[in-house]
């Protein structure tokens, strides 16, 4: 048994400092929030603009620039009507609509901080342990005071999405600038080039392959947030999935199980097949 | 003005594996000195040196693999921090500078060639070649037409446009000694630029510099482990042992002259090579002369 008189709670520190911060800071997070969802709500209607046969022909001009070949970029613009055909096109749009708010967010904020990481070592020894906390705490322990803060909705979803899929951005923004060779570095050294040169001519594009993977990554990781994001009011495709298991509607819950798959699907190929496009070694 | 190009005085260099890297010496705290000798964590890559380099000579540093040449001809302009010692390039007292005044002195003062090339895999061979006036802030017309006349020196001008991953070893490094020329600094430091081409090419190559250097007259730093050619490239040569100078003079002397054990090792060495090859000729002197017998029977 470990001794009784050495326990030590912060449980109920931590819930006064969140009483707090909402009884004095209520405007702020109103603020942020009303901007957040501002944002997002721009994101969504500029999203359904975009009649369906849209996406069709989009899916399928950027899967035959990036990839080339006829079977894939068919299939993968095909998939999608499948979406459609379960009645799902509008939620599997308003899900698009919270994923792009969320990676855009967490590639503001990522690839500069995985810059810094890779610029400044010492700040790795800080930030390193912050990303795997992210990553491995269960997302219900910050959901709980994200609803807190800014109530039941979309933007406690976007943050918690971001919390989870920002660390796979940063962490491979900064391995991708130190796996840079040391060689081709000092030669930049050699004529001239100060530490932002260094960084703008030589680091950041020979990184490039590793970042275009950290935002595939991000993506992927945001999109598998939508079930549990939807658990707090993010509606679209992942709020399906929860009423299916309710109502343990299998059928349904496959229904909707599967347009997510084929979102994730669809914007893996195309998020890959655009970080070879950028891959500004060329091979010629 | 002074005659002479590049100034090394009592340059020491310690790589440590537990001092972080940078270990700053004082040469005369005997304690420390021993210390560091006789240490398992510290390297002496480079040990005392002082030397001078003429303006317009082709200097040459030469010595077996870890005799601490890459360390030396990399603490002329700081890529590798000394630990001790002072510098002076063309009057500019390089252990002195800042980051801003050393970053300008590499601009204008020296390029740097390197074994593996060092090429940008990302640019074209053109805009590989223009790098060093990019860094110095040269509009794009301009430096591309500079870039462009150093590729026609080196016979590259029909690659421009193609990336260093699809040259041969011999024409990358073309690309590198054009990036070198481009930036027309009065003096050259070339870490055995030619070491990793086939034996015809790296002829072809030293025959090459040599041409150049007639019309331009700057001063070469050049590092070799190849007494063939210290001999063909060099008005003056040092031979590098564990981080210390152990002879330095015309090569000629070296070769008629060795100093100690180690440098006759060398010259042995080339004269068993002048041995072999003198005997491939004759064996293929031979075979041809049996072939057009053969022929006309
Ligand atoms: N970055 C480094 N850290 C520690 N030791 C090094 C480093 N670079 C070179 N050395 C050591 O310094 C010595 C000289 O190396 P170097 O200057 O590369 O010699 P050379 O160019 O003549 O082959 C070698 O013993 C090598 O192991
Ligand atoms: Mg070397």
């Amino acid at each position: 048994m470990f001794p009784e008189a050495w326990e030590f709670h912060v449980a109920q520190h931590l819930n006064r400092g969140i009483k707090i911060l909402i009884q004095n800071h209520s405007e702020g997070f109103d603020a942020f929030s009303n901007g957040l969802l501002q944002f997002l709500l721009g994101v969504q209607s500029a999203l359904s603009t975009i009649p369906w046969w849209g996406y069709i022909l989009l899916i399928a001009l950027i899967s035959w620039f990036s990839i080339r070949r006829i079977v894939p970029t068919i299939v993968l613009s095909l998939l999608p009507l499948l979406i459609g055909v379960f009645g799902f096109w509008d939620l599997a749009i308003e899900t698009l609509a919270i994923v792009v708010v969320s990676v855009v967010i967490s590639l503001v904020l990522g690839i500069p901080l995985g810059v810094i990481m890779a610029e400044v070592k010492s700040l790795g020894y800080v930030i390193r342990p912050i990303l795997d906390a992210m990553q491995t705490m269960p997302s219900f322990v910050y959901l709980i005071p994200a609803m807190m803060l800014f109530g039941l909705g979309k933007v406690p979803a976007i943050l918690a999405t971001v919390i989870y899929a920002l660390p796979p951005v940063i962490r491979l923004t900064c391995l991708g600038i130190e796996l840079v060779p040391k060689p081709v570095q000092e030669a930049a050294l050699a004529y001239g080039a100060t530490r932002w040169q260094l960084l703008k001519e030589v680091r950041l594009p020979l990184a490039m392959p590793s970042i275009m993977a950290g935002v595939n990554q991000t993506t992927m990781m945001a999109l598998s947030m939508v079930v549990i994001a939807s658990m707090i009011g993010a509606r679209g495709l992942g709020q399906e999935v929860l009423l299916a298991i309710n109502r343990i509607n299998v059928g349904r819950g496959f229904e909707s199980g599967i347009s997510i798959v084929i979102m994730a699907i669809v914007i893996d190929r195309i998020t890959q097949g655009l970080a070879k496009k950028w891959d500004p070694v060329k091979k010629r | 003005m002074s005659d002479v190009a590049i100034e090394v005085k009592e340059l020491w260099k310690v790589y440590s594996k537990s001092k972080s890297g940078k270990v700053v010496l004082d040469v005369d705290d005997e304690e420390l000195m021993r210390s560091i000798e006789v240490s398992e964590e510290d390297v002496v890559a480079v040990r005392d040196l002082s030397f001078e380099v003429k303006k317009g000579e082709v200097f040459i540093v030469m010595g077996l693999s870890g005799s601490g040449k890459s360390t030396l001809i990399r603490c002329l302009i700081r890529l590798v921090e000394p630990s001790y010692g002072k510098v002076i390039i063309n009057g500019y007292d390089v252990t002195a500078m800042d980051k801003k005044e050393l970053t300008e002195f590499r601009r204008y003062q020296t390029a740097m060639v390197f074994q593996h090339y060092g090429l940008l895999p990302h640019k074209d061979v053109l805009d590989n070649v223009a790098f060093g006036l990019k860094l110095r802030g040269v509009p794009k017309k301009e430096r591309r037409e500079k870039a462009m006349h150093a590729l026609e020196v080196v016979g590259l001008e029909k690659w421009a446009n193609y990336y260093p991953s699809s040259l041969s070893g011999g024409m990358r490094q073309r690309v590198g000694i054009a990036r070198a020329l481009v930036a027309d600094p009065p003096i050259l430091l070339m870490d055995e630029p030619f070491s990793g081409l086939d034996p015809l090419i790296r002829r072809e190559m030293q025959d090459e510099l040599i041409r150049l250097q007639e019309e331009m007259h700057k001063t070469i730093f050049f590092v070799t482990h190849d007494l063939d050619e210290a001999m063909r490239l060099g008005d003056r040569m040092a031979v590098m042992r564990d981080g210390s100078i152990v002879q330095i003079g015309k090569p000629a002397e070296i070769f008629a002259n060795p100093a100690n054990d180690y440098v006759a090792r060398f010259v042995q060495d080339r004269r068993e090579e002048i041995r072999k090859a003198d005997e491939q000729i004759a064996a293929l002197n031979a075979a041809k002369d049996k072939e057009v017998n053969s022929d006309v029977s």
